[in-house]
C-alpha cells in the first residue's frame, strides 16, 4: 500500500458516481409524475353544459366544472344598474389584475350583460361565497348592493364579483371560459365551439 | 472466535450478546444511561410523547384495518366503524383524542426546551430534529383529519392545499401537483391515506430515533442548565446523575398512569371535547358545493392559522405562517447566551419568553374566532411579537447579565 492516489482510478470512481446521481434523478421522474392528474380525471376536467331556460330574473342556478361550483346569475335592471357607481370601493373595479377571458374584461363582466358566469370560489381561500341577490342593508354591510359574501374570512363582491376593498380576497372572482350554443345553452370550460376559428 | 467480540455475560446472554450487543444497549441506554438527579413535572412529556405515539401506531393500524380510503365509502365507512365494528368507536376515539394528546404533551416538551434552554448547545441538533418531528406531525394529523371525508375535512383540505397554489408561476401545477386533480378529490384521499398510513409513520419513527440517538450522545439537559458531566466521580460517572433505569423509568410510569388517567377520561367521557378534539361540522359528508359556515382548523393549527389570516395577501400570509415555524428551528443559533436555564437568567428574558407563550396562545384562539376588527389588530400584534421574540433574543443574549450559575445541580 503506498500514499499514493491512482488518478485514473479516482476518475472512474468519480464518474460512475455522477452518472448514479444522474441516473437516480431521472428514476424519480416516474414517481413524481405519478403524482399528477391521471387521464380519468383529466378527461372528467372536461367542458360541461349549462341550460339557463329555466333561470328567473335575479336567480342564481349552478352547475359543477372540474369540481368547483359555476355560479350563472340572471341579473335584472336594478342590480346593473349599481355597477358603475362602485368603481371607488372596489380593489380591481376595471378587472386589470383579475381572471376572466378577454370578452369578460368588461363592467359588467360577461358575455351577455345580464348572465353573469362565475367560479363561486373565493380568490382568497378557496371557500365558497354565498349569493346575497336583494339590494338592502346587510349585518355585514349597511350599504349592500347585491352580490356576493365570503363567510370564511369577510369578502365581499359585488354582483359582477369584483371585490370590495378591505377583504381579504385580492381579485375579482374568477370568470371561466364559456360560450353559448343558443340561447339558453351554454357551455362552460371552452372559449369557443368546435370548428369555430 | 476471532471475530467476536468480548462480552461479560455468559450463557445464553452470553451466546446473544456475541452476535447482537442486547446488553451493551440495555446499559447504554437504560440502565447505565445517567441522567442528571433533579428532573421536574416538565421531564414528563419526552416518555409521554413515546406512549402516544405507540397509541397512535397501534390504534392507526386497527383503523385500517375497517376504513376504506375511497371518496364513496369513507364518510360511511367511519361511522361502520363508530357504530357497527366490535369496540371500533373506542379504537377511532383512542386515536382522535391521541391525536390531540399528541400536540398537547409536544408543545409542553418544547415549552421546556425554551425555559431551560434545552436546544442550546451541544444540543441543537436534538432540537432540530426534535422540530423535524413537530413538522412531520403536523403533516401527518392534517391528513389524518382529512381521511373521514367530513365536509370540514374536505374544506379544510381545500383551503390547505390552495395556499401551495398562490406560489407564483409554478401554483397552479404544483396544486394539481398535490391534489391529483383539478380539485381535492378521491385521487387526494388515496395519496393522503398512503401518506398517512405508511410514508409519515416510517418518517417520524426515523426522526424519533435520531432525536434519542442524539439526546444519548451527549445527555440529558436539566432544569439548572448545567453540565453533569463536567463532574465525575473516580469512575466517571457523573456526580450529579442517576441511571435513568429504575430511577427515571419509575418516575415515567408514574407520570404515565396519571395521563392515562386524564387521557382515557376524556376518551369516555367526552372524546369530542365539546368541538376541540372533533368538530361538529365534520358529522356532514364532503360537498364541495356547500362551504361550512365558518372554516377553522383543529386546535393545534390555530395559530398558524391566526397568522395566515392576519395579512390580506395570500402569499404573504403563507410565507408568514411557514416563516413562523421555520424560526423555532433558528432557536439554538439565536440565543447566544452563556445560561441555559430560566433559573439563572434576568427579568428581560422571563418577561419575552412569557409574552411569546402568551401571542401564541392568545393567535391560537383567535385561530378559532370568526375574526371581528378588534380580533384582526389583536392578530396582527401577536404575530408580530411572536416574530420580535427571535431579533430580541439574538441582540439581548450578545451580552447577557445573568444570576451566579452553580457548579453541581440544585434541588
Amino acid at each position: 500500500m503506498t500514499d499514493k492516489v491512482n488518478e485514473s482510478r479516482r476518475n472512474l470512481l468519480v464518474g460512475t458516481s455522477v452518472v448514479g446521481v444522474v441516473g437516480a434523478v431521472f428514476a424519480a421522474v416516474p414517481f413524481i409524475k405519478s403524482w399528477m392528474p391521471s387521464e380519468r380525471a383529466k378527461s372528467a376536467g372536461g367542458p360541461v353544459e349549462a341550460n339557463i331556460s329555466k333561470l328567473e330574473l335575479g336567480q342564481k342556478i349552478q352547475v359543477m366544472w372540474r369540481g368547483q361550483p359555476i355560479f350563472l346569475v340572471k341579473r335584472d335592471k336594478n342590480q346593473l344598474n349599481t355597477l358603475e357607481g362602485l368603481a371607488s370601493k372596489l380593489k380591481d373595479p376595471s378587472s386589470e389584475s383579475s381572471i376572466q377571458p378577454e370578452f369578460a374584461k368588461n363592467l359588467h363582466r360577461s358575455k351577455k350583460e345580464e348572465l353573469l358566469v362565475l367560479v363561486g370560489i373565493c380568490t382568497h381561500l378557496g371557500c365558497s361565497p354565498k349569493f346575497y341577490p336583494e339590494i338592502v342593508p346587510q349585518a355585514f354591510d349597511a350599504d349592500w348592493k347585491s352580490g356576493f359574501y365570503c363567510p370564511c374570512h369577510n369578502s365581499k363582491f359585488d354582483i359582477s364579483g369584483r371585490v370590495f376593498s378591505g377583504s381579504p380576497a385580492g381579485t375579482n372572482l374568477v370568470v371561466p371560459p364559456y360560450v353559448f350554443v343558443d340561447d339558453e345553452n351554454l357551455i362552460i370550460g371552452m372559449d369557443k365551439l368546435e370548428g369555430e376559428a | 472466535m476471532a471475530n467476536t467480540r468480548e462480552v461479560k455475560t455468559t450463557g445464553f446472554m452470553g451466546w446473544i450478546d456475541k452476535r447482537l450487543p442486547v446488553t451493551q444497549m440495555w446499559e447504554d441506554h437504560l440502565s447505565k444511561y445517567y441522567a442528571p438527579n433533579n428532573f421536574n413535572f416538565w421531564y414528563f412529556f419526552g416518555s409521554l410523547a413515546m406512549l402516544v405515539l405507540v397509541n397512535q401506531l397501534l390504534t392507526g393500524i386497527w383503523l385500517t384495518m375497517h376504513y376504506k380510503s375511497d371518496a364513496a365509502q369513507a364518510f360511511g365507512v367511519v361511522e361502520y366503524i363508530m357504530r357497527d365494528v366490535p369496540w371500533g368507536w373506542l379504537i377511532r376515539y383512542l386515536h382522535t383524542t391521541g391525536a390531540s394528546a399528541f400536540f398537547i404533551v409536544v408543545y409542553l416538551h418544547m415549552y421546556r426546551g425554551l425555559m431551560y434552554g434545552s436546544y442550546k448547545k451541544p444540543r441543537e441538533l436534538i432540537w432540530v430534529f426534535g422540530m423535524l418531528i413537530y413538522v412531520a406531525l403536523m403533516a401527518e394529523a392534517f391528513m389524518g383529519y382529512v381521511l373521514p371525508w367530513g365536509n370540514m375535512s374536505y374544506w379544510g383540505a381545500k383551503v390547505i392545499t390552495q395556499l401551495f397554489g398562490v406560489i407564483p408561476v409554478i401554483g397552479d401545477t404544483l396544486l394539481e401537483w398535490i391534489r391529483g386533480d383539478y380539485v381535492v378529490s378521491d385521487a387526494t384521499l388515496n395519496r393522503f391515506f398512503a401518506l398517512h398510513v405508511v410514508a409519515v409513520p416510517l418518517v417520524l419513527l426515523v426522526l424519533v430515533l435520531m432525536h434519542i440517538a442524539a439526546l444519548h450522545q451527549v445527555g440529558s439537559n436539566n432544569p439548572d442548565g448545567i453540565e453533569i458531566k463536567e463532574n465525575k466521580d473516580e469512575n466517571g460517572i457523573p456526580k450529579d446523575g442517576i441511571p435513568f433505569h429504575p430511577y427515571y423509568s419509575v418516575k415515567d410510569i408514574f407520570g404515565v398512569a396519571v395521563f392515562l388517567l386524564i387521557f382515557l377520561g376524556v376518551v369516555f367521557l367526552n372524546p369530542q371535547f365539546g368541538g376541540l378534539f372533533l368538530e361538529h361540522d365534520n358529522y356532514t359528508i364532503a360537498n364541495p358545493g356547500v362551504t361550512p359556515e365558518h372554516i377553522k382548523p383543529v386546535w393545534y393549527f390555530t395559530p398558524f392559522y391566526a397568522m395566515l389570516k392576519a395579512v390580506p395577501d395570500p402569499l404573504g400570509g403563507m410565507i408568514l405562517m411557514f416563516g413562523a415555524i421555520i424560526m423555532l428551528f433558528t432557536l439554538p443559533w439565536v440565543d447566544r447566551s452563556e445560561v441555559k436555564s430560566i433559573r439563572y437568567r434576568l427579568l428581560p428574558f422571563k418577561l419575552a419568553l412569557a409574552a411569546f407563550v402568551i401571542s401564541f396562545l392568545v393567535l391560537g384562539w383567535l385561530g378559532m374566532q370568526s375574526g371581528s376588527t378588534v380580533q384582526k389588530y389583536m392578530a396582527i400584534v401577536c404575530t408580530a411579537v411572536y416574530f420580535l421574540y427571535f431579533p430580541f433574543l439574538f441582540f439581548y443574549t450578545k451580552n447577557e447579565k445573568h444570576k451566579p450559575i452553580p457548579k453541581r445541580l440544585t434541588h
